[in-house]
């Protein structure tokens, strides 16, 4: 056996157990390297795409959070205000007056050459001036500054979404509109602040004028009726399946529903909830009771499968701990395994209210997606919610809300980014070693 | 010293705590303990030893019920605690784990404060009823662990962040915290290395004076030295049992022999 060649036993016998090993080490090293390569590529592709759709919605988007304004003298004619009825006035009237001070060769007397100009300024215009008199009649007689904000064409113009070297039959703005514009920006009366009406203001026709406030308070009641509901029975379902019910069919049934559940298409729990909780109870439409109803009944499965599963990781070593000093079942639940799979409950249910805020499919069954002018007082009234308002303002027709809907979008990613973050939050602060 | 020791056992024998009879456990289909009768002595130190798997702690379970807890487990026979059946269905658990209580394997301190690791079993059984009951039986249960020097003044830090030796005995502590008559161990010391090993041994030692102690032992070192009971277990069956001097000097059944002189396990 000391005479073995290459010829007796085969190619590779001569060679040492080393010399075999380092051969297949090129080739496994290579392989790994591949495998590295892939997988750095498929992260590289990821937040690429990630960076793409972020980095689009900022372009289209930013221009939303500022608004033209146009800085007005507005002389508040005590003959124009009925003193009885301070909402009857011609507020219009007064602003066109003060809007004609910077244009002395037009006749603001004349209708239609009044309403070139009045153009400029957004129709609510008016309405601002009314809410500041009824507000404070005593400026009645008085001259106030204002400050309104331009109609969308000219806030497009201003910002330069509208160009200026477009031939004039392409532009939306002719000639001269954007001379009277530039007389107005020469007086130094335009500006551009920051838009708090984003933020401040709820839905409206006119996009220099909308804003999120209704779709806001309407998501937020939604939310919080979706977690009423969902947190306790949730975490009831999955204590009882976790840590009481018999292990049999019956329960490894309910298990699998339980599962399934989580996967069905959202829209389905939409209809379900326009036949059941619209049809059967005759609850309101739109309203964000309803809504958050809905959104419990997809909030549910991903409650009880993260709460099962927290209930799971808490180590069966505390539980004999508790049995062993005499604690009963629902002692040691309450009082140990519970507090223990908090952490992950919580992490678990913020998750599922987070894609319960960006879900649109089932609220626009339930009719959230209506036109609706005013914040909602309570979960009764009609709204909007953050998803459905940025499917309403997609969908209309005027330049402005192209952005407003990028804007939208932006707000919606930054509460569920904020929801995520508190997620990790908990569970990095929270994590046990055991 | 090995004859002051006969002489207190001697005295302390006469009084049987636990008596078990025609014993048997299954797991499902699997016979995990096959027709065991033993009598369990009052202040005294009883061990289990035999190879893994032989059924040490699934018996050592049966005496508090904790085998209850698990779904497929059956126990058939009759165990009884000072002439009452356990397994009656007068006999609740919860109030039979007040009675007997038990350490496990390895230390499983609550992630709460020191004080309330102790003082959770005799709130849960309503055993104060002013804060300074309370204190008082913390501290007299933290002094039987013999850890009240190391952690009085610390009773509000976790008993998570003590070391492994320490857990242990806080978790002696709380098990004598509700001043049970009988106390499990489960193989206390596997866990620890040997300085806490011994702090423990001398513990359970001191702790006969006032209990039944059963302890469960993969070291028959640690059974000559802490207990004076031996029951030695192989393949479900109760091979032998008697003093602890006896199994290791004069073993009667071959396969004690064998194990004894490590030819099993
Ligand atoms: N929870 C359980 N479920 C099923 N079988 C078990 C369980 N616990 C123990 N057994 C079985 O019972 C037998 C005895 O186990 P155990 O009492 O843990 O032995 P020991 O403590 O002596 O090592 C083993 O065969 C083991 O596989
Ligand atoms: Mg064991």
């Amino acid at each position: 056996m000391t005479d073995i060649t290459p010829e007796q036993t085969g190619s590779g016998r001569s060679q040492s157990t080393t010399e075999l090993v380092q051969k297949s080490l090129a080739r496994r090293n290579r392989k790994q390297m591949v495998l590295q390569g892939y997988g750095i590529a498929a992260i590289v592709f990821a937040l690429s795409m990630l960076v793409i759709l972020v980095g689009s919605l900022v372009i289209t988007g930013y221009p939303a959070f500022t608004q033209t304004h146009v800085e007005l003298e507005v002389f508040v004619d005590p003959e124009e205000v009925d003193p009885e009825n301070l909402a009857r006035g011609s507020y219009d009237e007064m602003i066109a007056v003060s809007l004609g001070e910077y244009f002395p060769d037009i006749d603001m007397t004349d209708r239609v050459a009044a309403r070139e100009v009045t153009q400029l300024l957004s129709s609510g215009a008016q309405l601002l001036l009314r809410e500041r008199v009824i507000a404070n009649p005593s400026l009645i007689g008085e001259t106030i500054t204002l400050k309104v904000p331009a109609s969308d064409n000219y806030d497009q113009l201003n910002k330069g979404l509208v160009m200026r070297d477009t031939p004039e039959q392409f532009r939306r703005v002719d000639n001269a509109a954007i001379e009277r514009f530039d007389t107005l920006d020469e007086a130094g009366v335009i500006s551009t602040p920051l838009n708090t009406r984003l933020i401040t203001n709820a839905d409206s026709r006119f996009p220099e004028l909308a804003g999120l406030k209704g779709a806001i308070i309407g998501s937020f009641w939604a939310l919080l009726t979706c977690f009423v509901i969902s947190f306790p029975i949730g975490i009831g379902a999955a204590i009882y399946l976790e840590e009481f019910a018999p292990k049999n069919k019956l329960s490894d049934i309910i298990e699998i529903n339980i599962n399934n559940l989580a996967a069905v298409p959202s829209v389905v729990f939409g209809l379900l909830a326009l036949a059941v909780f619209l049809g059967w109870f005759g609850m309101p439409r739109s309203a964000p009771l309803v809504g958050g109803l809905t959104l419990a009944l997809m909030t549910l499965p991903t409650i009880i499968i993260a709460t099962r599963a927290a209930l799971k990781a808490v180590p069966p070593s505390i539980r004999e701990a508790a049995l062993g000093v005499g604690a009963s079942k629902q002692q040691v639940v309450f009082h140990h395994v519970l507090p223990l799979a908090m952490p992950g409950i919580l992490t678990g249910t913020i998750i599922g209210l987070a894609q319960a805020l960006g879900e649109t499919a089932p609220l626009l069954l339930i009719g959230m997606n209506a036109f609706i002018t005013s914040a909602p007082s309570g979960p009764f009234d009609s709204a909007t919610a953050l998803p459905t308002q940025i499917f309403i303002w997609a969908d209309s027709p005027e330049r402005g809300f192209v952005s407003r809907t990028s804007a939208a979008i932006l707000v919606l990613l930054t509460f569920l980014i904020t929801m995520n973050a508190i997620a990790i939050y908990f569970r990095q602060k929270f994590e046990r070693k055991w | 010293m090995n004859d002051m020791r006969k002489i207190e056992r001697d005295a302390k024998m006469a009084e049987t705590k636990i008596t078990a009879r025609n014993v048997n456990v299954f797991y499902g289909e699997t016979h995990a303990i096959r027709d065991v009768n033993v009598d369990i002595a009052d202040k005294t130190v009883t061990a289990f030893i035999g190879p893994s798997g032989c059924g040490k702690s699934t018996f050592l379970r049966c005496i508090n019920r904790m085998n209850d807890t698990i779904d497929i487990c059956r126990v058939t026979g009759d165990i009884q605690l000072d002439g009452t059946d356990i397994y009656a269905t007068s006999v609740d658990p919860v109030q039979l784990r007040a009675q007997v209580g038990m350490v496990f394997q390895k230390p499983n301190p609550f992630p709460k404060s020191i004080y309330d690791n102790v003082a959770y079993g005799p709130r849960i059984h309503g055993l104060a009823r002013t804060k300074s009951d309370m204190d008082e039986i913390v501290e007299r249960a933290l002094r039987r662990g013999a850890i009240w020097d190391e952690v009085k003044d610390r009773l509000d830090q976790p008993g998570t962040g003590l070391s492994g030796g320490q857990q242990q005995r806080l978790c002696i502590a709380r098990a004598v915290a509700t001043e049970p008559e009988v106390l499990l161990m489960d193989e206390p010391c596997s866990a620890l290395d040997p300085i806490a090993t011994a702090q423990v041994e001398e513990l359970i030692d001191e702790l006969r004076q006032d209990y039944s102690v059963v302890i469960v032992t993969h070291s028959m070192q640690q059974a000559a030295r802490v207990s004076q009971k031996t029951a030695f277990f192989h393949l479900g069956h109760l091979v032998e049992f008697n003093d602890t001097d006896e199994i290791f000097t004069n073993p009667k059944d071959p396969r004690t022999e064998s194990y004894i002189t490590g030819r099993i396990g």
